[in-house]
C-alpha cells in the first residue's frame, strides 16, 4: 500500500537533458522506479539513456501512460512546466526547483485546485519516497528501508538525518513526503495526513515542520481526530523573527510562523512533540508498542 | 529583498500612487535647494533599510532649507543605529520631503496570505502605530479584503471591507482607490510586501502615502534587473551583503558559534541544538546541495569574517552533497586560511567514511551526531 506513489507508478522527468534532471533520472531508476519518459521542448524524438524523450508533456502522457511527473526545469521556466503537466491530466506533479517567483506560485496552486484533477508536491521539495517501490525527486535512497512509519516534512536534509535514525533503530517507512519550504505550497501537512490516517499500512506518523507559516497549527486541527499516532519535530525554535531561514518560507513574519504556537497546538491536539530529533525514534517506538497492544 | 523608501516612491508613482513631494539627496547642497523648492517646510528622512529609524534619529522635521542642509551634512555618512540594528548602518542618501498636514492616519499592507494561498489588503484606520499590535489587541478594526488570483483586486471589494470596519463614510472612496493602485503595483512589479504607513488624510481632504516600504521577491529578480543590480547592498550587514554577492544563504546572528552545515532544516535544527547544549549560533549558512569543495571553502571564508566566532561547528548530512568533496573544502580553507579557532565537524550520510579519513589528518574535533557536536562546542567555550 503506502500513499501516493508504488511500484507501479509511471514517472515522467520533465527537464530529463539537463545536468539535475539527468542524474537524478539515473537515482531513480536506479532505486528501481519506472521512468517512462521525460520531456524537453525541442528535443522530442532522441532518447536519454533509454528513456524516450519528447517535446510535450501531453504527447510524453499520450505515448507512454505516464501518471506521475517530476520538475527539474530551472525557476524562469518552473511554474510553465507545472501547469503544462497539470492541462495534461498528470495527476501527481511533484516540482523540485527551488526559487520559483511567488507570483508564479500563486497561479499555479489556485489553478491546481480550482481544476482538482492534480496533486503538486513541492515546489522547492525533495520529493517523494516509498520505501523499497518508488523514489520521485532527489532524496537519498539508500537511508530509506520498508516499514510502518509514515513521514511528512518542510525539508530536505533534515528528513535525511531523522529517517537515519528511524531505519538504525529499525523503524522502516511506508512513504515520506516532502512538501517543500516555499511559502506556496501544493501539497500541505493538512493534505498528507489524512491519506497516512487512511493508509493501512502505515502505523505511526512522523510530522517535521518548522517556522513560517501556521500550516502546523491547521494540521493540529485535524491530528486532533486521527486515530494513529504522530510524532511531531519543529525546527528553528531558536530563529529570530523578521530572518528568511534559508527556505523561502522559514520566517516568522507579522506576528505568525513562532515555534511557540506551533508546539502548543500540535501538543494540545494529543501529538507527541520531540525536542530534539535524537528523541524521534524513541517517540515512535513507544508509539507503536502502544498501537500494536491496543 | 526590502527597498529604501525612496525607491518604493519611484515604483508606486508608476501606478498613479498619490504622495507628498520628495526628492532625493546625496549632499546637503542638494537637501538645501530642495527644501528652498518646497518652501523650507520639509521632512529629512535618512534612506537606511532599518526599522527604528525615527527613534535612531534618522528623521527630522525642519522649516528652513539652511536646517535642512545642516540636519543632512550631520547625518550623511554617519552609522544610525537602532534597538533592532545595534550594529548601525552607513547613511549614503537623505529623502526630503514636503511637510504636510496630517489630520487622521491610516495603515493598508498588500501582502501574501499563506493560510489561504492569496494576497491579501489589510486597511486599518489606526495608521502610524505597529499594525501588529492592532491586529493583536483589536483584530475587529483591520479589513482583510482578499485580491483574487484572477481578477485582482477591485474598488468595490474594498468599499465593501471598509465599510464593516466602520471606517469613515466620505473617504471610503478615496480609500478604495488608494489601496487598489497599490495592489496593482504589488501584482505587476513582483512584491511580496506593499506597506503604507502611515497613508495620511490631510487637512485640504486628500489623501496620500506617507511613507512606503516595498520589498521585493528575491526569487523574481531574474526579471527585476533594476533591483538586480541593487540586491547586494539590501542587506542589513556587511557579511550577508557579502554572502548576497556570492550567492550563499547566510543570515548573521547574535552568538559566537559559527555554522556550516547543507539544507535549510539541518541548518535550523544545529542553531537550535547550540542553543541547547547553552551556546549561541553567531550565523545560519546553508551551503546548499552539492556543494563542491571550493564552495565549502568559500563559505569557511564568509564565517571566518566574523569577528565574534570562537569555534565553528559544520554539520553536513550527505545525500547529494559528497561528505568527501566538503572534507576536501574545509581542509582546503584551513591550509588558506589562518584559523584560529576550534572547530568541530560531524560529516554524516553520502562519503562519509571517506571524509572522516580526509579530516582525521587536519586538527579538528570529530562528532557523531549534532548533538554530541554542539556538546562539544560548549565544553570547548566554557573550558
Amino acid at each position: 500500500m503506502a500513499i501516493l506513489i508504488d511500484k507501479e507508478t509511471r514517472v515522467l522527468v520533465q527537464g530529463i537533458t539537463g545536468r539535475e534532471g539527468g542524474f537524478h533520472t539515473r537515482q531513480m531508476v536506479a532505486y528501481g522506479t519506472q521512468v517512462v519518459a521525460g520531456v524537453t521542448p525541442g528535443k522530442g524524438g532522441s532518447d536519454f539513456e533509454g528513456i524516450p524523450v519528447f517535446d510535450s508533456v501531453a504527447e510524453a502522457v499520450e505515448r507512454t501512460g505516464a501518471n506521475a511527473s517530476v520538475i527539474f526545469v530551472p525557476p524562469p521556466f518552473a511554474a510553465d512546466a507545472i501547469l503544462e503537466a497539470e492541462a495534461a491530466g498528470v495527476p501527481l506533479i511533484c516540482a523540485i526547483t527551488e526559487g520559483i517567483p511567488a507570483a508564479d506560485m500563486l497561479v499555479v496552486v489556485n489553478r491546481i485546485k480550482e481544476n482538482g484533477r492534480s496533486r503538486l508536491v513541492g515546489p522547492n521539495c525533495p520529493g517523494l519516497i516509498t520505501a523499497g517501490q518508488c523514489k520521485i525527486g532527489i532524496m537519498p535512497g539508500q537511508i530509506f528501508t520498508p516499514g510502518p512509519v509514515g513521514l511528512v516534512s518542510r525539508s530536505g536534509t533534515l528528513t535525511y538525518e531523522i529517517v537515519n535514525d528511524l531505519t538504525r533503530a529499525g523503524l522502516g517507512q511506508t512513504t515520506c513526503v516532502g512538501i517543500g519550504g516555499d511559502p506556496l505550497l501544493g501539497t500541505r501537512f493538512l493534505d498528507v495526513l489524512p491519506l497516512f490516517e487512511e493508509d493501512p499500512d502505515t502505523k505511526a506518523v512522523v510530522m517535521i515542520g518548522e517556522i513560517g507559516g501556521t500550516d502546523e497549527e491547521a494540521a493540529a486541527e485535524y491530528i486532533k481526530t486521527m486515530t494513529k499516532p504522530v510524532v511531531a519535530f519543529i525546527s528553528g525554535r531558536t530563529a529570530p523573527p523578521g530572518k528568511r531561514m534559508g527556505h523561502a518560507g522559514a520566517i516568522i513574519s507579522g506576528g505568525l510562523g513562532g515555534p511557540e504556537s506551533k508546539v502548543n497546538a500540535l501538543t494540545s491536539a494529543g501529538a507527541r512533540v520531540a525536542d530534539s530529533t535524537t528523541q524521534i525514534p524513541e517517540f515512535v517506538a513507544e508509539a507503536l508498542s502502544r498501537t500494536a497492544r491496543a | 529583498m526590502k527597498l529604501h523608501e525612496y525607491q518604493a516612491r519611484e515604483i508606486l508613482a508608476k501606478y498613479s500612487v498619490p504622495m507628498p513631494p520628495a526628492e532625493v539627496a546625496e549632499t546637503p547642497e542638494q537637501a538645501r535647494e530642495i527644501a528652498q523648492k518646497y518652501g523650507g517646510d520639509v521632512v529629512v528622512k535618512a534612506q537606511v533599510l532599518m526599522g527604528g529609524r525615527g527613534k535612531a534619529g534618522g528623521v527630522k522635521l525642519c522649516s528652513t532649507p539652511d536646517e535642512a542642509a545642516e540636519f543632512t551634512a550631520s547625518i550623511l555618512g554617519k552609522k544610525l543605529k537602532s534597538i533592532q540594528n545595534p550594529e548601525g548602518m552607513v547613511v549614503e542618501r537623505v529623502l526630503v520631503a514636503k511637510r504636510v498636514d496630517i489630520v487622521e492616519e491610516y495603515y493598508i499592507g498588500i501582502l501574501l496570505d499563506r493560510a489561504r494561498q492569496q494576497n491579501v489588503a489589510m486597511v486599518s484606520a489606526a495608521g502610524g502605530m505597529d499594525i501588529e499590535e492592532v491586529a493583536a489587541k483589536t483584530p475587529e478594526a483591520i479589513a482583510h479584503i482578499p485580491v483574487n488570483p484572477k481578477w485582482g483586486l477591485w474598488e468595490y471589494e474594498v468599499r465593501e471591507g471598509l465599510r464593516k470596519i466602520g471606517f469613515r463614510t466620505d473617504k471610503i472612496g478615496a480609500m478604495a482607490s488608494m489601496v487598489r493602485k497599490l495592489a496593482q503595483a504589488y501584482n505587476a512589479e513582483d512584491a511580496t510586501l506593499v506597506e503604507v504607513n502611515p497613508c495620511a488624510l490631510l487637512s485640504d481632504g486628500s489623501i496620500v502615502a506617507a511613507d512606503a516600504k516595498v520589498s521585493i521577491d528575491d526569487s523574481a529578480l531574474f526579471r527585476r534587473p533594476q533591483w538586480q543590480a541593487f540586491a547586494d547592498d539590501a542587506a542589513d550587514d556587511p557579511i550577508e551583503a557579502e554572502a548576497a554577492r556570492r550567492g550563499i544563504a547566510y543570515v548573521r546572528l547574535d552568538g559566537n558559534v559559527g555554522v556550516l552545515g547543507n539544507g535549510a532544516g539541518l541548518v535550523m535544527l544545529t542553531l537550535d541544538e547550540i542553543a541547547r547544549a547553552g551556546e549561541k549560533a553567531a550565523n545560519f549558512l546553508d551551503v546548499g546541495g552539492g556543494a563542491q569543495a571550493e564552495r565549502v571553502r568559500e563559505c569557511m571564508e564568509l564565517v571566518l569574517m566574523d569577528e565574534r566566532v570562537q569555534a565553528i561547528l559544520i554539520n553536513i548530512f550527505g545525500g547529494i552533497t559528497r561528505g568527501d568533496e566538503v572534507a576536501k573544502g574545509v581542509t582546503e580553507a584551513l591550509a588558506k586560511l589562518d584559523v584560529k579557532v576550534p572547530i568541530v565537524v560531524r560529516i554524516e550520510g553520502t562519503n562519509a567514511e571517506e571524509a572522516r579519513e580526509i579530516l582525521s589528518k587536519a586538527n579538528l574535533i570529530a562528532a557523531q551526531t549534532v548533538q554530541e557536536a554542539a556538546q562539544k562546542v560548549h565544553e570547548l567555550l566554557s573550558a
